[in-house]
């Protein structure tokens, strides 16, 4: 699978740009009050408390204001729907084969056009990854820009971003216990490894039969070489060490997603240096599988040493496609439980793109990393704050979400039907 | 990486209570009237033959916990009842709110708790959750919340699901919630009946009842109950929906005026009970309360008109996703709207979802109240009014924390009609209490001691203390505060 690197120049702005006089929060660096950050020809130029500013920059004046990268949420199916439960298009659930489903390219089903972007947006998310879910291997993520352009290709910032399997639910897996979820998982493995030295023989069909198809089998690849990232969801202790031990057998550069019962295992988990993908919003045992959650998961495994991305895991409120906004919330919770507000603001930018593979492009005010940049009113993980800027390649976006639309419709009654 | 799970799609509607189109009867005990049929009548039905207004088969036990008499002290206090008071006292005595202010007289024997500028509220209300119906863990086995097996089951009650050890129910009470109404799923149109509970540990669901509190009626529109029977013979439309509630209310009338004639007269055989009809009865009479789950603004409106019809009052529009689209009709017809603060586009019928919906009927006059259908929703209903404040403002619209603390507190206790016991701190209200470590609006904060009936049932740094179900021994860990 080539990886696509976007002509993200297309929606950058030429533009110079100095936001001023806020508190800004490089999160690649420490705090800096009443900053600069300049961005130029769609980059972040340079950040920092004595900085020249260009005389044909557009000046900002964020004084007040807190100043933070762009946010990242890495659990989403935005764009992938337009409708949640019935009716519409539903683009993340591959068919696959026998459960497993890796050549399935879930952005190639992306709504550039999707009316959940602008509300993704006005909450500061500027990047999401979108997700295939379903089957044992769901299929491979992409990393998605939320600058509204119309074409594919100027959206997307890294595809693949990742690979995902399940590895909790053997029903969803097709499969009939967790040992032959497991089996199958490492027979894919074999077999792409056999399939890559003998791609020969397969072709003139001598090979013995194969788990998988060969466009499976070619997306896995990447995975089994240790190139692309495997992404496991995994929340059971037993369930995150079985995904360690089949990482280790297979030299395999994975993720644990979900991670309820991470906490119990956390020391171990920072020894293999294996990021986690988890919430702060639950700690309900909604499963077998999720007897040990807790709010404070997040926080303990931070601690203990784990690189930790947030994502939404309250489970109600469809935190991965119409409350995709809601990532700063999650953080929020997060601090509430245990973790520091850095680490926080951290889990939800640069974490995850570190995680992915992107933090050389953004994720932090970095020089050199695209224009993403947010100005809030406030504290960005709190309810009374909001994003009152939002620049992607520094192009600031504020077109109006549907629900904008609504909202002012019907804020007299009864409404005008030929406004907005 | 999971899949979403879209409880909501079968999501409760909670009856308001309806007010019979006559004047209600005079209640009569059902023990009385057997009583009375003893001197009467050769054929002596026992109790259960008989259909009586208000009968309570199976009645509350719950007594308030012990508890000491506590002052708080040194705290902002949010009354829903005015506006705040700060660096006040509230003192608990006996289970009720003795008194509130900027000081109250302590008795010697007080517990004393210094506030430190935190903040004190009323005890949350969630008037919708199917905790105890919808057990965790979430397994077939414990599935206990709709009925569908036809569209109009007001015979069943939502109490006769509710399991007391479901490990949410103290994970709620962490949460500041010490009043629940647990409702049937939305998988019908008329779903069956609510039950109000404390949420307190006990062994059985009586001992959970909130003594003294009506029964709400859960009715549902939309997709879910045309979804559900489409195919298995209807409705399979929304006409079909409409249809389906008025033949309902129909021959509840009858079953209604039947009884009410009987049991006035106590003349010859009873007519047959029947249990369908006799919730629906109670509807009209107006000792049930009609909560309704609806999202669209038109459908709201037919509602509204089937109960003129039928003369029965909606007490709640649930989850109304439209209800700023109609905010002008839900306050002319003083019907509350209990909502999300930013759900929506999980299904059609949700498409229009807004985060300025509490704003905005909060604007309109209309009473405005956070629910959840959400057993994690649940644990955070101030968050979600925090959401709501915030798109007032970006709206133009400036709500107070003193007003948005009604939407969790007073509201809900008013849709319950449980607004003179519960719902704001006010002497003579039931202790029901929770001291906050902040602002309950900020995401940093959480609850740190509640108080329910007067008696501390949850602090957070009282770990060993803390409630843990049957459920949670052996299976859950033992989980500590924020350490």
């Amino acid at each position: 699978m080539a990886l696509a690197t976007c002509a993200l120049a297309a929606s950058a702005s030429a533009q110079t740009i100095a936001i001023t006089g806020g508190k800004v929060f490089p999160v690649n660096a420490p705090p800096i009050e009443g900053g600069t950050v300049l961005i130029r020809n769609g980059k972040i130029a340079a950040v920092g408390k004595n900085i020249a500013i260009p005389g044909d920059a557009q000046r900002i004046d964020a004084t007040g204001k807190w100043v933070t990268p762009g946010l990242v949420n890495s659990n989403t199916s935005l764009g992938l729907g337009d409708v949640g439960f019935s009716g519409g298009p539903r683009e993340l659930v591959a068919k696959g084969h026998d459960g497993i489903a890796a050549g399935f390219s879930v952005w190639l089903g992306f709504n550039t056009q999707s009316v959940m972007i602008a509300p993704a947006r006005e909450g500061g998310v500027t990047t999401i990854m979108v997700n295939p879910t379903g089957g044992l291997v769901s299929g491979q993520s992409a990393i998605i820009d939320m600058n509204g352009a119309l074409e594919l290709s100027d959206v997307l910032v890294k595809a693949p971003a990742s690979m995902i399997a399940q590895i909790e639910d053997d029903d969803g897996a097709k499969v009939g216990a967790a040992g032959e979820l497991l089996g199958e998982l490492r027979d894919l493995i074999e077999d792409t490894k056999s399939y890559t030295r003998r791609k020969a023989d397969f072709e003139r069909a001598q090979t013995r039969p194969f788990v998988a198809t060969r466009r499976d089998l070619e997306a896995m690849i990447p995975v089994v070489e240790g190139r692309e990232v495997l992404t496991i969801v995994a929340d059971k202790a037993s369930e995150i060490q079985a995904a360690l031990n089949i990482a280790k057998d297979y030299n395999l550069k994975i993720v644990i997603a979900g991670a309820a019962e991470g906490w119990m295992l956390a020391d171990k988990i920072a020894a293999a240096k294996v990021p986690v993908l988890t919430g702060a919003m639950n700690n309900i045992p909604g499963s077998f599988s999720t007897l040990g959650s807790r709010q404070e998961n997040a926080a303990m495994l931070r601690k203990a040493g784990v690189q930790v991305g947030i994502i939404g895991n309250a489970g109600g409120g469809d935190e991965d496609m119409f409350n995709v906004r809601n990532i700063r919330y999650e953080a929020g919770n997060a601090v509430a439980y245990g973790m520091s507000w850095d680490d926080a603001l951290r889990a939800i930018t640069l974490a995850p793109a570190e995680i992915y593979g992107v933090s050389d492009r953004l994720g932090s005010l970095k020089a050199g990393t695209e224009g993403n940049v947010v100005i809030w009113s406030g504290d960005p993980l709190e309810f009374a704050s909001r994003a009152e800027q939002v620049f992607i390649h520094g192009k600031k976006l504020d077109s109006p979400s549907r629900q904008d639309l609504l909202a002012k419709r019907y804020k007299t009654l009864p409404p005008k039907y030929n406004t907005p | 990486m999971r899949y979403v799970v879209f409880a909501v799609a079968l999501s409760v509607l909670a009856c308001t209570p309806s007010k019979g189109s006559q004047a209600p009867a005079p209640k009569v005990s059902a023990a009385g009237d057997s009583a009375h049929l003893k001197d009467s009548s050769a054929t002596k039905p026992g109790r259960g033959a008989l259909s009586a207004q208000n009968a309570d088969p199976f009645p509350s036990t719950y007594r308030p916990f012990p508890s000491k008499t506590t002052v708080i002290k040194n705290v902002t206090i949010l009354t829903a009842a005015g506006p705040r008071i700060t660096n006040g006292s509230i003192l608990l005595k006996d289970g009720k709110i003795e008194s509130v202010g900027a000081s109250v007289t302590a008795p010697a024997d007080a517990v004393v708790i210094d506030g430190g500028g935190k903040f004190v509220t009323p005890g949350f209300i969630d008037i919708h959750s199917h905790l105890g119906v919808y057990s965790a863990p979430g397994v077939e086995a414990s599935s206990d919340g709709n009925e569908a097996v036809k569209p109009v089951t007001a015979y069943v009650w939502a109490e006769h699901s509710v399991w007391p050890q479901d490990p949410q129910f103290p994970r709620n009470l962490a949460g500041g919630i010490t009043t629940l109404q647990v409702l049937p799923g939305s998988a019908n149109l008329i779903g069956g009946r609510s039950v109000v509970l404390k949420v307190v540990p006990s062994r059985t669901v009586q001992g959970m009842k909130f003594p003294g509190a009506k029964y709400g009626l859960k009715m549902a529109c939309g997709e879910n109950p045309k979804r559900v029977y489409g195919m298995k013979g209807g409705p399979q439309t929304r006409m079909g929906n409409v249809a389906g509630y008025r033949t309902a209310w129909i021959e509840a009338e009858q079953y209604r005026r039947k009884w009410d004639k009987w049991n006035g007269e106590h003349k010859g055989d009873p007519p047959a009970r029947d249990l369908n009809l006799e919730t629906l009865a109670e509807v009209l009479r107006g000792n049930i309360l009609v909560h309704n789950h609806c999202y669209r603004a038109d459908e709201m409106a037919q509602m509204i008109d089937i109960a003129h019809e039928f003369g029965y009052k909606i007490r709640a529009f649930h989850h109304g996703v439209e209800a700023y689209k109609i905010a002008d009709l839900l306050a002319k017809e003083g019907i509350g709207a209990a909502i999300w603060a930013d759900w929506g586009g999980f299904k059609m019928e949700a498409l229009d979802g807004i985060r300025a919906n509490m704003a905005l009927t909060n604007q309109a006059g209309v009473r405005t109240i956070v629910h959840s259908d959400d057993p994690s929703g649940s644990q955070r209903l101030n968050q979600e009014a925090a959401k709501g404040i915030e798109a007032g403002k970006e709206l133009g619209i400036d709500i107070s924390e003193d007003q948005a603390i009604k939407w969790l507190t007073i509201n809900p206790a008013w849709a319950l009609d449980l607004d003179s016991k519960i719902g704001s701190l006010e002497a003579g209200k039931d202790a029901d209490v929770v001291l906050w470590s902040g602002d309950p609006f900020s995401v940093y904060t959480r609850a740190e001691k509640v108080w329910v009936d007067g008696a501390m049932l949850y602090d957070r740094d009282d770990v060993s203390g803390q409630w843990r179900t049957d459920f949670d021994l052996g299976f859950v860990p033992q989980i500590g505060g924020a350490k």
